[in-house]
């Protein structure tokens, strides 16, 4: 039995190099947004578009972000590193990976050059996100640059911090429609020592009542997907453990270097299933919930929480069967554009009033979450 | 001690208490208003009981109407309101404020639902944090939070302010293990944040409302995250002849890659206050122990293990224990989890600080503080959840010797202001309240305080919700920072003094 071990080598030349093309450009980013305020014009954040394509559209002067950009503190014992939100993903996960740590939501890149902000702004995490947690669980603070052209710091870089409001969380997947983040402090992971990757032939109903039943158990359960016709899941961990597990589980395994090449293409949506011009719509529910009766074709990720559908459906439609099993869906990828599910209408209220504590002069990516604002 | 309203964070009114009273009774049981003095006395302070206030009234709702009722009653008078859970608190979030209603969510103690097929349990906020363990236990599963008033304090409470316990390095704060909640607006309107699935629409408020000490609405409901309970779970005692020593063990336990579910430090003074107790079987001559648990699957507990164990003997352990069985795990925390009140049996009165600091900079804040015992003539215990970089000083006083709680208050006050000094924070997981409200002025600028209060204003635009905690007004930071000059800077400059 051969069991994929991450193999690391130490060097520092990474993050030597990329000190050397840091900047910082918040004083340059501020003034382009008291410029704003005065011109009552408004602004479209950006960073290297990979995300570009979710949510809705939004009109204003485009602000890049990419100038600034570098990485201004990493504690690899203190499980902590702060960016400025310019900064690549890639970078950022090549110098955490000579530590061997990582960002354990697994941001979806959806391009070469994706930046911590755009990741930050639209909140997406990657197939370990149930048993690592999400963007905004790893958010520890934040340095904002607000409505008013002020620069603000929240939170820390320490794990544990309840002195004011968690305005840090708060910007996790709002699209910069509350200001500019400007840098970024997260709490890291280390590496597993090691992964495998199994595979059960099932039908969709199996496969969501042994997904939830694995997650109940014990096991070190990283990712578990189902693609409508096999449940593929990935044990990380110790060795020992892993091979106990496997012993126990059965299943067939994906060798090593498939493995691994799955769970990115899950991630970035490089399977064969995201192809092609068909909506794509991302359905947030519980994990249990038994499959929407809904035509289409279907990608469950998550363990069940996340359910990917290739669909023409209505909007309508879409949004209703996610509000009646409590959950929430939007229009992922799409000839129409993103759409987000209507808020409630006490939750709208909350939404404007928050958008103007932040933003009252309406500056920052206007309509992009929700039109009009 | 009474406590003294800051006038700039007054909220005035002159409704009648009588005809308020009778407003209530249209709604609410008569057993479910307090308004006697004597029978207000239990609610005039909560685990902070340095200061008291009595409140206007009290009232004890047993639905969701009826608290809504209290709230647009409240609201249409410009009473301010105070939500309270079980007054476990150790920052004064639910100090009564003195013609305030005292709102108690104690009557909604029902666990509603538990899902084992999701792992989620829905909630009512008054049920205690360890009922919800004990009623998913059936089922293999637990919720994982654990403050260690957790066989008392309830889940609103822990929703407030965000709580903490030992096992927070792995499993995160309650923050990280919510899914949704019922918050009544102060206009006592019902509105629901999350969902059923991991993350919802439009802004994160569950984020938000988590750990807002009462200043944003009243939760009434909750749904929970649930785990599989961990079928191993094992524990080291790590003994060292010096605090700084054990400080580097511990760093080098995470440098090597371990997350283990507990890792917490003791001083020498807490180890033999503890032992003194519960009789725990410490090293009552070490400087310091480590306690470092690991849990999970068997095989993954045994590999930890192994790897710990060999980091803390090179890193200066002069003794590692390995519990034999469940019973000698129990006992390693029984000393830890008993820190606090056998503290407590040293002195007539102990004083609990709440910094945290990034990990590698102990050493540095453990001389300021011992440095600062000296000067104060106050002796301190450390208790520290090392794998978080959350310190519990805990400084011993006798409140019925003149001034001495003063200066105890000042030396707390000291060791935040090196907290924040260090890159940390003045609370990890007590919340602000109003013990450490003042000390936010040293955390936060102006501009920061100016967009807390709009984001407050957003959901409470009259700041009825429990006013003059967590949050502190401008005109209070001025006064502060007068006070606390730094550098010959004086914050807030922008700001009259009065």
């Amino acid at each position: 039995m051969s069991i994929m071990v991450t193999h690391r080598t130490p060097n520092s030349t990474g993050f030597e190099a990329m000190i050397k093309s840091d900047s910082d450009a918040s004083v340059l980013l501020r003034e382009r947004v008291l410029a704003a305020i005065a011109d009552q014009t408004s602004v479209d954040i950006v960073g290297n578009g990979s995300k570009a394509f979710y949510g809705r559209p939004t009109q204003g002067e485009p602000l890049s972000v990419t100038e600034h950009r570098g990485i201004i503190n990493y504690e690899p014992t203190e499980l902590v590193i702060t960016a400025r939100c310019g900064t690549r993903l890639a970078d950022i996960e090549a110098v955490l990976a000579e530590h061997e740590q990582m960002l354990a939501f697994e941001p979806p890149h959806f391009g070469s050059d994706a930046t911590l902000g755009g990741a930050v702004a639209t909140g997406l995490s990657g197939p370990r996100r149930p048993y690592a947690g999400a963007v905004r669980d790893v958010v520890l603070g934040t340095k904002l640059l607000n409505g008013h052209g002020e620069i603000l710091k929240f939170g820390g870089e320490v794990m544990k911090n309840v002195a004011g409001f968690d305005v840090s969380r708060l910007m996790v997947g709002a699209l910069g429609t509350l200001g500019v983040v400007l840098d970024v402090s997260m709490k890291v992971l280390p590496q597993p020592e090691a992964d495998i990757t199994l595979i059960f032939a099932m039908t969709t109903d199996t496969a969501l009542l042994q997904m939830n039943r694995w997650a109940g158990q014990n096991w070190p359960i990283s990712a578990a997907c189902f693609d409508g016709e096999a449940v593929r899941i990935r044990l990380s961990g110790a060795e020992t453990a892993i091979a106990a597990a496997q012993l126990k589980l059965g299943g067939d395994m994906l060798p090593d270097n498939k493995a691994a090449s799955f769970w990115a293409d899950v991630r970035e949506q490089r399977l064969g299933f995201f192809q092609g011009e068909t909506t794509l719509w991302r359905l947030s529910l519980a994990s249990a919930t038994a499959q929407p009766n809904l035509p289409g074709t279907w990608f469950i990720d998550w363990g069940g929480a996340l359910r990917w559908l290739k669909s023409d459906q209505p909007v309508e439609t879409i949004f209703q069967a996610a509000h009646v099993r409590g959950g929430y869906a939007c229009r992922f990828r799409s000839p129409l554009g993103g759409e987000f599910q209507p808020l409630s209408k006490g939750l709208w209220r909350l939404h404007r009033n928050i958008k103007l504590a932040f933003d009252p002069h309406g500056i920052f990516n206007v309509g992009r979450l929700y039109e009009g604002w | 001690m009474n406590y003294p309203e800051h006038p700039a964070e007054h909220i005035a009114h002159t409704v009648d208490k009588a005809v308020f009273l009778r407003q209530l009774s249209q709604f609410l049981k008569v057993e479910n208003i307090v308004s006697a003095p004597e029978a207000m006395r239990p609610y005039d302070c909560d685990g902070m009981s340095a200061y008291q206030v009595l409140p206007w009234l009290v009232v004890l709702p047993e639905t969701i109407e009826q608290a809504q009722e209290v709230l647009r009653l409240c609201h249409q008078h410009g009473v301010p309101v105070v939500a309270r859970g079980a007054g476990t608190g150790l920052s004064g979030g639910a100090l009564p404020v003195a013609n305030g209603v005292l709102l108690s969510l104690a009557k909604f103690t029902r666990i509603l639902a538990i899902d084992p097929d999701n792992r989620s349990a829905r909630v009512q906020p008054g049920v205690r944090n360890l009922a919800i363990s004990e009623a998913a236990a059936p089922f293999s599963l637990y919720y994982a939070p654990d403050p260690s008033s957790q066989i008392a304090c309830t889940i609103g409470g822990n929703v407030a302010e965000n709580a903490g316990g030992v096992h927070c390095l792995k499993y995160g704060l309650t923050v990280h293990n919510l899914l949704a909640l019922k918050l009544l607006t102060v206009e006592g309107e019902l509105i629901t944040l999350g969902g059923a699935g991991l993350d919802c629409a439009g802004y994160d408020l569950l984020a938000v409302l988590t750990g807002s000490e009462g200043l944003l609405g009243v939760i009434v409901e909750i749904t929970l995250k649930l785990l599989p309970l961990p079928e191993t779970a094992s524990t080291l005692l790590a003994v060292f002849a010096d605090i700084e020593q054990a400080g580097e063990a511990v760093t080098a336990i995470i440098g090597a890659g371990l997350l283990p579910a507990g890792l917490e430090m003791m001083d020498n003074l807490a180890i033999r206050a503890a032992e003194a107790f519960v009789h725990a079987g410490y090293p009552v001559e070490a400087a310091a122990l480590v306690l470092c648990e690991m849990d999970g699957m068997a095989e993954q507990v045994a590999a930890d293990l192994a790897k710990a164990q060999a980091i803390l003997l090179t890193n200066g352990a002069t003794e590692v224990r390995l519990a034999q069985n469940e019973a000698g795990r129990k006992k390693f925390w029984a000393g830890r989890k008993s820190a606090f009140p056998a503290v407590g049996r040293l002195s007539p009165d102990y004083y609990c600080m709440d910094g945290t600091i990034p990990r590698r900079r102990l050493a540095e804040v453990l001389r300021g503080i011992a440095a600062l015992s000296e000067e104060f003539g106050l002796a301190v215990a450390n208790v520290f959840h090392a794998g978080d970089g959350n310190l519990h000083p805990l400084i011993l006083y006798d409140a019925n010797q003149p001034g001495e709680l003063v200066r105890a208050e000042a030396f707390g006050s000291q060791i935040l202001q090196l907290c924040v000094a260090a890159g940390g924070t003045i609370t990890g997981e007590h919340g602000v309240g109003m013990e450490k409200i003042n000390q936010m002025c040293v955390q936060f600028s102006s501009a920061e305080l100016r967009q807390f209060h709009a984001l407050k204003a957003a959901f409470d635009p009259c700041g009825l919700l429990n006013p003059g905690k967590a949050i502190p007004s401008l005109p209070r930071c001025a006064e502060y920072g007068a006070l606390h000059v730094h550098h010959g800077h004086t914050p807030h400059p922008e700001l009259d003094r009065f």
